[in-house]
C-alpha cells in the first residue's frame, strides 16, 4: 500500500489538546470520588480544575481560565489542603469503623442512568451546533473573553450583581474568622 | 469542536460530584464534591456562552457576556462558601473530635 | 523518506503550534542554564560579603611549567551537581510514595511555566517573531496565577515525608506563600492600571513614555513614579516571602525545622528542589525587571524619541540600535540584579519570627498596597480630567484620607487594648574601669 494514499487526518492543534484534557479532566473527576485517602481526592480536584482552565483557554475565554486557576487551584483547593492537614482527617479513622455500605456500589449505575437521560433528554438537541457564534481576539478587535470585554460588562450592566457580589465575599470572610476563632474563656 | 463535547464533560463532572455527595462520608470531601458539581455549571455556562447565547440579554451587552457574568458569580459564591463551610468543619471537628457525617446525628431528635 | 514528508507537511499545516513550541522551549532553556552559574555567583557573592573566599579552585588546571588555568570556581556548580546524582537515594519507609516523589516536580513547575512568558526584547523586528508568547493577553495575571501554584510543591512534600517537622514547614510555608500572594497581587493592580494593559509588552512600552508624562527625554519607569515605587518596595518584599528566601525562610527554617519540607529529600529529589528554587529567583528578578526597572531598555533614556528627533544616522541612532540589539543581555542584567538584591538580604538580614512575618504581611503590606491602588486610581482619573496639577492635588488628597482611614482604624482597634508600658533608660553612673553601673528610670 503506498503510504501516500493515507489521507492525513484533519485533527486540529486544539482537537488534540481539547481531547487529551478531557480525559485527564474526567479520570481525575472519578478521582475525586473514588480516593479513599482526603489528600489525593483534593489533588485529583486540583488537576481535575487546571485542566479544566486549559478547556476554557481553549474556547478563548482565556480571563476565565486564569480566574479559574487563581480563585480555584491557587485560592480554594489550598484551603482545603490546608484544613486536612490540620484536621490530619487523612489517617482514614473513618474507613476503619466502616460497616458494609451498599451506596457505592448502587453509585455507579444510578450514576450511568441519570447521565443517559439527561444526555439523551437535554444534551442531543445541541448535536448539530458545532461553529462558535461568539467572536474570538483579531488583530483590530478584542475576544470575546479578553480582560477588557469583561471589565467593560462587569462595570457596566453588571454592576449591581457585582457589588451585591464583593459583599457577599465580605460576610463570607467575617463569617470564616467568626466560625474558626478560638472562643476565649471570659 | 462540537458544543456536545463541552456539554458532555460538564455533565459527567456533575454527575461524579452529585455521587461523590451522596457515597462518602467525609465533609470535606463532600465539600470538594460540590465545588466539582459547580464547576460542571461553569463549564456548561461557558461552552453556552460560546456557542449559542442566550437571547435574554442586558440592553447594550453582547449576548455572550451573560454567560462568563454567571461564571465569576459562582466563583465568587464559590469562595464564601469555602470560606464558611470550612470554617463550620473546623468548629465541629473541635467540638465533636471527629467528622465522620454519617455519626453527626445529634440534631436528629 | 515520505514518512518524513508527510511529517513536515503535518507540522506545516500546525505551523503556529509548532512555532509556539519552538518559542517556549527558546525561553525555558536559558534558565535551565542559567541556575548552575546562579548557584556560584551567589556562592562567591556571599562569601565575598561575609569575608571568605568562597569556591574558587574547582575547575583549575596546572601545566607542566607551573602555570595555572583558572575558572575562578565556575565549575563547582557542576561538581555539586555530580555529587548530588551520584548520593545515595534515599526514601524514607514511611513516607506516601506517590506524593513524596510528585512534589519536587510540582515545586520545579511554576519557575519554567512562568519563564516562557518573560519578555527578553522589544517586539518588533527579529524579537517580533517570539511576541506571542510574551504578549499573552493575560500576562500579568498568568504569572501569579502560577506562581501561586508553587505552594503545592511546599505543602504536599511536608505532608508526604511523614515527618513532623516537615509538616511544620508545609503548613508555616502554605500560610506564608498566600498571605504574601494577596500582597503582591494588589501591587502588580496599581501597575496594571497605570499601564491600562496586563500584556507584559504593553506594561514595558508604556514605561517608554515620557517620565511623569512631562519630561521629554527620560523614559517612564514605574520606579520613578511615586505609586510604582511605593508598589516596588511592596512587590520586592513579596517576591522574597514567594521564594521561601532569607529572611522569610521560615518553611526551611534549619535550627528550628532541621531542613523544613525537604528534610526527607536527598540526592537528586533535593537537587530539584534546589533548582525550583533558584529558577524561581531568577524569574521573580525578570519580573521585577520588566514590570518596574522598563524591561530590555539599559537606561532610562528614550534614544527612539531622541534619535526621530535628529536627521541623518548619528550617534543617537546607533544608540538605539545598539539598546535594541543589547534587548536579551540587558534583560539579564536586570535578572542578575535582581539575584544580587536576594543575596544581599540573605547576607544583611536575620530571620523573621513567625508572628512579625504575619504582622508584616497582613497589616503592612496589604493595607499599604491597597492605599496604594487606591491613590493611583485617583491620580489617573484626575489626570484625565484636570491634568497633572489635578492629578497631584487629587493623589495628595487620596492620601490624607486613606492616611486618615488607617489611623482611625487603628485606633478603634486599640482602643480596647491597654497600652504597653513606656520606659526610658539613660546610665547616670560608672566608669569605663569600673562597671558599676545603675540604670535610673526616666520619667
Amino acid at each position: 500500500m503506498d503510504i501516500n494514499q493515507i489521507p492525513i487526518p484533519n485533527v486540529s492543534p486544539n482537537l488534540v489538546i481539547v481531547s487529551l484534557f478531557s480525559l485527564i479532566a474526567v479520570v481525575t473527576g472519578i478521582g475525586v470520588v473514588a480516593f479513599n485517602n482526603p489528600i489525593r481526592s483534593m489533588l485529583s480536584l486540583v488537576a481535575n480544575f487546571f485542566t479544566l482552565a486549559f478547556i476554557y483557554f481553549s474556547m478563548g475565554a482565556e480571563m476565565m481560565g486564569i480566574q479559574q486557576i487563581v480563585v480555584y487551584t491557587g485560592a480554594i483547593m489550598v484551603l482545603f489542603l490546608f484544613v486536612i492537614m490540620l484536621l490530619n482527617l487523612s489517617t482514614d479513622s473513618l474507613t476503619m469503623t466502616r460497616k458494609f455500605d451498599v451506596k457505592p456500589f448502587l453509585a455507579v449505575p444510578v450514576g450511568l442512568g441519570v447521565f443517559a437521560l439527561i444526555a439523551s433528554q437535554i444534551l442531543l438537541p445541541f448535536k448539530d451546533t458545532r461553529t462558535p457564534s461568539a467572536p474570538d481576539a483579531t488583530a483590530v478587535s478584542v475576544g470575546w473573553g479578553s480582560p477588557q470585554a469583561l471589565g467593560r460588562a462587569l462595570f457596566t450592566g453588571y454592576v449591581w450583581p457585582f457589588e451585591i457580589i464583593s459583599l457577599l465575599l465580605m460576610v463570607g470572610i467575617v463569617g470564616a474568622i467568626l466560625l474558626a476563632r478560638r472562643r476565649v474563656e471570659a | 469542536m462540537p458544543l456536545l463535547a463541552y456539554l458532555g464533560l460538564g455533565l459527567f463532572m456533575f454527575v461524579t460530584g452529585s455521587i461523590g455527595v451522596v457515597i462518602r462520608r467525609n465533609p470535606v470531601v463532600v465539600f470538594m464534591c460540590i465545588e466539582l458539581m459547580l464547576n460542571a455549571v461553569n463549564l456548561t455556562f461557558l461552552a453556552f456562552a460560546r456557542y449559542a447565547p442566550s437571547p435574554l440579554l442586558l440592553e447594550k451587552q453582547p449576548a455572550w457576556m451573560a454567560g462568563q457574568m454567571a461564571v465569576i458569580f459562582v466563583m465568587a459564591v464559590a469562595a464564601a462558601e469555602v470560606a464558611v463551610g470550612l470554617g463550620i468543619i473546623m468548629a465541629i471537628f473541635r467540638l465533636k473530635n471527629k467528622v465522620d457525617l454519617d455519626e453527626l446525628s445529634s440534631m436528629r431528635g | 523518506m515520505k514518512d518524513l514528508g508527510q511529517g513536515i507537511e503535518w507540522l506545516s499545516i500546525h505551523q503556529p503550534t509548532t512555532l509556539a513550541v519552538i518559542r517556549v522551549l527558546l525561553m525555558i532553556v536559558p534558565v535551565l542554564v542559567i541556575v548552575p552559574g546562579l548557584i556560584w555567583y551567589e556562592r562567591r557573592l556571599l562569601s565575598w560579603m561575609q569575608d571568605r573566599i568562597g569556591p574558587n579552585r574547582t575547575g583549575t588546571i596546572t601545566l607542566k611549567n607551573g602555570k595555572k588555568i583558572r575558572t575562578f570556581g565556575l565549575l563547582q556548580p557542576i561538581a555539586d551537581g555530580v555529587k548530588l546524582f551520584f548520593k545515595e537515594d534515599i526514601t524514607p519507609a514511611a513516607v506516601d510514595r506517590f506524593l513524596y516523589f510528585l512534589s519536587p516536580a510540582i515545586a520545579l513547575f511554576p519557575a519554567f511555566a512562568i519563564g516562557g512568558t518573560l519578555p527578553w526584547g522589544p517586539g518588533h523586528g527579529i524579537y517580533g517573531l517570539l511576541t506571542p508568547v510574551w504578549g499573552s493577553e493575560i500576562g500579568l495575571l498568568y504569572l501569579l496565577a502560577i506562581s501561586s501554584l508553587g505552594v503545592y510543591g511546599v505543602v504536599l512534600s511536608g505532608y508526604a515525608s511523614n515527618n513532623k517537622y516537615s509538616l511544620m514547614g508545609g503548613l508555616r510555608g502554605a500560610a506564608q506563600l498566600i498571605s504574601y500572594e494577596l500582597a503582591m497581587a494588589m501591587s502588580l493592580a496599581s501597575i496594571i492600571l497605570v499601564s491600562g494593559s496586563l500584556k507584559l509588552t504593553e506594561v514595558v512600552s508604556a514605561q517608554e513614555g515620557p517620565l511623569w508624562g512631562v519630561v521629554y527625554g527620560v523614559q517612564n519607569w514605574f520606579i520613578f513614579t511615586p505609586f510604582g515605587f511605593v508598589s516596588a518596595v511592596i512587590f520586592l518584599i513579596c517576591m522574597v516571602a514567594e521564594t521561601n528566601r532569607v529572611p522569610f525562610d521560615l518553611p526551611e527554617a534549619e535550627n528550628e525545622l532541621i531542613a523544613g519540607y525537604h528534610t526527607e529529600y536527598s540526592s537528586m529529589k533535593f537537587a530539584v528542589y534546589f533548582m525550583g528554587e533558584y529558577a524561581m529567583m531568577f524569574i521573580f528578578g525578570g519580573v521585577f525587571g520588566v514590570v518596574f526597572l522598563g524591561g530590555y531598555n539599559i537606561v532610562p533614556i528614550r534614544w527612539d524619541a531622541l534619535a526621530g528627533s535628529m536627521p541623518g544616522y548619528g550617534a543617537m541612532h546607533f544608540i538605539r540600535d545598539a539598546n535594541y540589539w543589547l534587548a536579551p543581555l540587558t534583560f539579564l542584567a536586570k535578572c542578575a540584579a535582581g539575584i544580587t538584591f536576594y543575596i544581599w538580604l540573605r547576607a544583611t538580614l536575620p530571620r523573621l519570627r513567625y508572628d512579625q512575618l504575619m504582622a508584616l504581611g497582613w497589616k503592612f503590606l496589604l493595607p499599604a498596597a491597597v492605599a496604594n491602588f487606591i491613590v493611583s486610581a485617583a491620580w489617573i482619573m484626575a489626570q484625565k480630567l484636570w491634568g497633572w496639577q489635578g492629578a497631584l492635588g487629587a493623589s495628595v488628597a487620596a492620601i490624607m484620607i486613606t492616611a486618615g482611614l488607617y489611623s482611625a482604624v487603628k485606633r478603634a482597634m486599640n482602643a480596647g487594648t491597654t497600652a504597653m508600658e513606656k520606659r526610658t533608660l539613660a546610665l547616670v553612673e560608672g566608669t569605663e574601669t569600673v562597671p558599676s553601673v545603675r540604670a535610673v528610670e526616666l520619667v
